[in-house]
């Protein structure tokens, strides 16, 4: 079988992670080095002018699809990704490839196919790669980009008041586990897939036109686990349930129970930040639910929040109003309401 | 009627998956028992007993070896009434918790038990100390998650014990009361344990390790 229950499902927990990091030396620092590992974001920011800072990024999985193209298409979306969420324009892209030496090389070929569109999509050049023999297909791109030091959006640095937009909808972590077991509805899985394989450039795009006081994209770590990062140990916020779009069928997966380790994981690691006000179960899960290729989680000027997301709905993305950065931290650090 | 799933080796939600079609085969109520080898699996399984209101108790057998059990038949299938029955985790009912938040970074206190007396000195005064303190710990308003008893604690929870009554008191106020089963095997007591569970060496090593606060009279 190629598909082995990947994506950001596969992804190592925060928790554990945190650990090995916070042991690993430091160096000097470097004052051009504008965001490293030191923050939670995911790629690294480095200043070579006054108004040009190159993004470079890292992202690869195993495959959560069973077609090797439509994989390749996923995977490519989702280490571009990162460049978006900085508020960077993609330059160029590199393969990574883990490849079995026995497994038909067709296969491979159409995963760099997948992949490959996506980099073209983006605006970029794919530059090169490395490949190596290993038991499992892994395949991803390292990305670099480029970003006026000045334009970057943080993951981090929210203000009360500030309206929080999601732009695609959660439970892909959901339905892709589902599938695997035969038990997601095939319209499900499309409406899945088609969201994995959308670009985050649009939303990115969007974005430009607003203030931004935050961004990230939600992926391994789930909508509450990247939520969680965004509040940075100093703001909070309100989570509006019924606003969260949801992929259909994901809920009634939910309901049986259906779900990852990684979504487990997940909870093990926020779920103390968070408190749920009467939700249903399956809307839990969905919230802490792995994403793979997930929508950006973009904290806003209040004033400026309606006309961005009529702007997003414009493009087709499902994108919503899922919620408010709060002034006093008094009460938990996320807050999930059952509707605004 | 007990069913047995292995399910080690499976990712989730294969383990899930597996247990739900036992459950579904049963024709008369039971247990089923179901093998996995990571505690995420044994966390999405209680999850789904918890929801569906099961009985779910979840133990560890070695390493990458845990069983959860869950008991189907205390309650009708097609309606949860709401009181379920948890006899692993969140022993203590405290409100304002997620119910179906695994408890792992619950801290509660771990009282060790290692000897029937408490303190050196004159055995006989040691003997109603211990007695004494078992007693007043049955009386405090914050109780103890769990209780340990080995070597010669094993004693304190076997017939004859003076503390049987006080400990049968903190069990039903949700105080789980373990005690060593190599250690009873090897005072001959195994037949004579009045209260609570026997356990091993990883669940009291799991225990201590795990807890807020260890206290040792």
């Amino acid at each position: 079988m190629f598909c082995t229950g990947g994506g950001c499902t596969a992804k190592l927990g925060a928790g554990v992670l945190e650990r090995v990091l916070s042991r690993l030396p430091k160096g000097p620092a470097d004052p051009n080095l504008l965001i490293g590992y030191d923050s939670k974001d995911d790629a690294a920011v480095y200043q070579v002018s006054e108004d040009i800072a190159i993004v470079q990024t890292l992202d690869f999985f195993p495959p959560m699809v069973e077609d090797p193209y439509t994989f390749g298409k996923i995977a490519a979306t989702n280490a571009l990704s990162d460049i978006y969420a900085m508020g960077g324009e993609v330059k160029t892209a590199l393969n990574i490839v883990c490849f079995p030496e026995t497994m038909d090389l067709n296969i491979l070929g159409e995963i760099m196919r997948g992949g490959s569109e996506k980099v073209i999509e983006a605006g970029g050049t794919l530059a090169g790669g490395h490949s190596i023999a290993d038991s499992g297909v892994k395949y991803g791109l390292s990305v670099t980009g480029i970003v006026n030091p000045k334009k970057i959006y943080p993951n981090n640095q929210g203000q009360p008041g500030d309206k929080l937009i999601l732009t695609k909808k959660l439970g892909v972590g959901i339905i892709c586990t589902a599938s695997r077991v035969d038990q997601a509805p095939p319209e499900s899985m499309e409406e899945a897939v088609a969201s994995m394989t959308t670009l985050n450039k649009y939303a990115a795009q969007v974005c430009s036109h607003y203030e931004i006081h935050a961004c990230t994209d939600v992926t391994g770590f789930g909508f509450l686990g990247h939520l969680h990062e965004m509040m940075d140990g100093r703001l909070s916020c309100e989570i509006y349930a019924d606003q969260i779009p949801v992929i259909s069928g994901a809920i009634a997966c939910a309901d049986e129970f259906l779900l990852t380790a990684a979504g487990q994981r997940n909870r093990n690691h926020v779920g103390e930040f968070v408190q749920f006000e009467d939700i249903p179960f399956a809307m839990e899960e969905v919230l802490f639910d792995p994403q793979t290729s997930g929508g950006l989680l973009i904290a806003v000027r209040p004033d400026q929040a309606e006309d961005m997301l009529e702007e997003l709905r414009g493009l087709e993305l499902p994108a919503r109003i899922v919620g408010e950065i709060m002034e006093d931290k008094n009460h938990a650090e996320i807050t999930v309401r059952r509707r605004l | 009627m007990n069913i047995k799933v292995n399910a080690r080796g499976d990712a989730c939600p294969i383990p899930v998956v597996k247990t739900k079609n036992a459950i579904k085969s049963m024709t008369e109520p039971g247990t089923v028992e179901t093998l996995v080898d990571n505690e995420i699996a044994v966390q999405n399984l209680t999850k789904m007993a918890k929801q569906k209101g099961y009985g779910v108790s979840s133990e560890k057998l070695g390493e990458q070896k845990y069983c959860v059990t869950m008991d189907i038949s205390a309650v009708d299938q097609t309606h949860t009434d709401g009181t379920v029955q948890m006899t692993t985790d969140s022993k203590t009912s405290e409100s304002g918790e997620e119910s179906c938040t695994p408890d792992m970074r619950k801290k509660s206190s771990v009282v060790v038990i290692s000897s029937d007396q408490m303190g050196e000195g004159s055995t006989e005064l040691g003997k109603l100390l211990l007695k004494g303190f078992i007693y007043a710990l049955s009386e405090q308003d914050e109780l103890p998650g769990t209780i340990l008893f080995y070597n010669g604690g094993a004693k304190v929870t076997c017939e004859d014990s003076p503390s049987l009554e006080d400990l049968k008191s903190l069990q039903a106020q949700g105080v789980e009361i373990l005690t060593c089963g190599t250690c009873l095997d090897y005072y001959g007591l195994k037949e004579k344990l009045k209260v609570g569970e026997v356990t091993n060496m990883y669940v009291i090593v799991e225990k201590m390790t795990q807890a807020g606060l260890i206290i040792k009279p």
